[in-house]
């Protein structure tokens, strides 16, 4: 999967404002990619690599990792928020399943789901003199099914201050 | 500690075992260390397909206000779900014994204090803080355990605390 390696643009608080979507990022998830996570994290349950295992405890197929959609989430707001954006605090729940595509050769993979990661901004404020955004943020699947909803607080540089 | 789960006609008695209800508030494990490698924040990065330079290229990363490459939020070293797992030995057992065998990672908070770059390395430290008690929709009794991991580094400054929810439910 190719992604663009450019910077986005400084987000400032002044610039943000309740109701705002963060622009969405796409991610496909790949039994290699969930071996990659799963040596990235040294998460070593079987139940994310060996399908035979999976299915032994009532799943169609290996599961992709809980905190690897968190580590996409993470990636949604910081490519958000830029780099003098800081995030303060972010979490989620891991409410469904997903499952990845598999692969057809050692760097091709099959048709299937694409899972994006959205949020929308629900509070903006001052406190302790630092200017604060919160947000819900969640991972989308292929239904359009929101598998793993979240928040996140961070905080943004202020043109004021600049 | 025994909750009493009221419902119409029907008195389901579930307790919160002693032995994790003891937990609640102490340490747990033994402190551990996390050497903070530009390698190991590479391939996490490639993991998640995140693009950022930041975690990447040292050249690019010693040009910003970090100064070297910097861990992306959350990371705390290898592995990441290190730690959660050898202190998952302390709560399984008790949890199994109780009736409350089917144990599930539910979700994750983190809170950043301080940027966690290259070359730090991290002391963590780790108690149970709470346990809820629920039932599911279809009546399985469960617990709701959040194991928290705090993050210091070399300075002594608190980087970053984590906040695992695990999920143990009747069978």
């Amino acid at each position: 999967m190719n992604e663009e390696v450019e910077m986005p643009k400084q987000l400032y608080w002044e610039d943000v404002e309740v109701g705002a979507e963060l622009p969405p990022i796409s991610k496909i998830a790949t039994t290699q990619k969930l071996v990659m996570w799963a040596g990235a994290s040294g998460d070593f349950n079987p139940l994310h690599y060996q399908e035979s295992f999976a299915r032994s405890r009532g799943m169609p197929n290996v599961l992709v990792h809980g905190r690897l959609k968190a580590h996409w989430l993470i990636h949604l707001v910081e490519n958000w928020i830029g780099e003098e954006g800081r995030i303060k605090k972010l979490s989620c729940q891991y409410r469904g399943e997903d499952y990845p595509r598999k692969m057809t050769s050692e760097i091709t993979y099959e048709e299937g789901e694409t899972w994006w990661c959205k949020g929308v901004v629900t509070k903006k404020y001052v406190e302790e003199g630092k200017h604060m955004v919160d947000c819900d943020i969640w991972v989308e699947n292929g239904r359009g099914e929101k598998t793993t909803p979240g928040k996140a607080t961070v905080v943004l540089p202020s043109r004021q201050t600049k | 500690m025994v909750i009493i789960a009221g419902e119409i006609g029907k008195e389901v008695r579930m307790a919160v075992p002693e032995k994790i209800a003891q937990l609640i508030g102490k340490p747990i494990g033994e402190p551990m260390v996390w050497e903070i490698e530009r390698g190991a924040i590479r391939r996490f990065a490639e993991a998640i397909d995140n693009p950022n330079p930041l975690y990447r290229d040292p050249e690019y990363a010693r040009n910003s206000k970090y100064g070297d490459v910097v861990a992306p939020f959350g990371f705390h070293g290898w592995p990441v779900k290190g730690g959660l797992m050898e202190m998952m030995g302390a709560v399984i057992l008790p949890m199994v014994e109780a009736g409350y065998p089917v144990i599930l990672d539910a979700g994750v908070e983190f809170e950043s204090f301080v940027p966690i770059r290259a070359g730090d390395t991290l002391f963590s430290y780790s108690k149970v803080t709470d346990v809820t008690e629920k039932t599911t929709k279809s009546g399985k009794g469960m617990l709701i355990l959040t194991i928290e991991m705090n993050f210091l580094n070399q300075n002594g400054e608190r980087a970053l605390a984590m906040r695992n929810s695990i999920i143990c439910r009747q069978l």
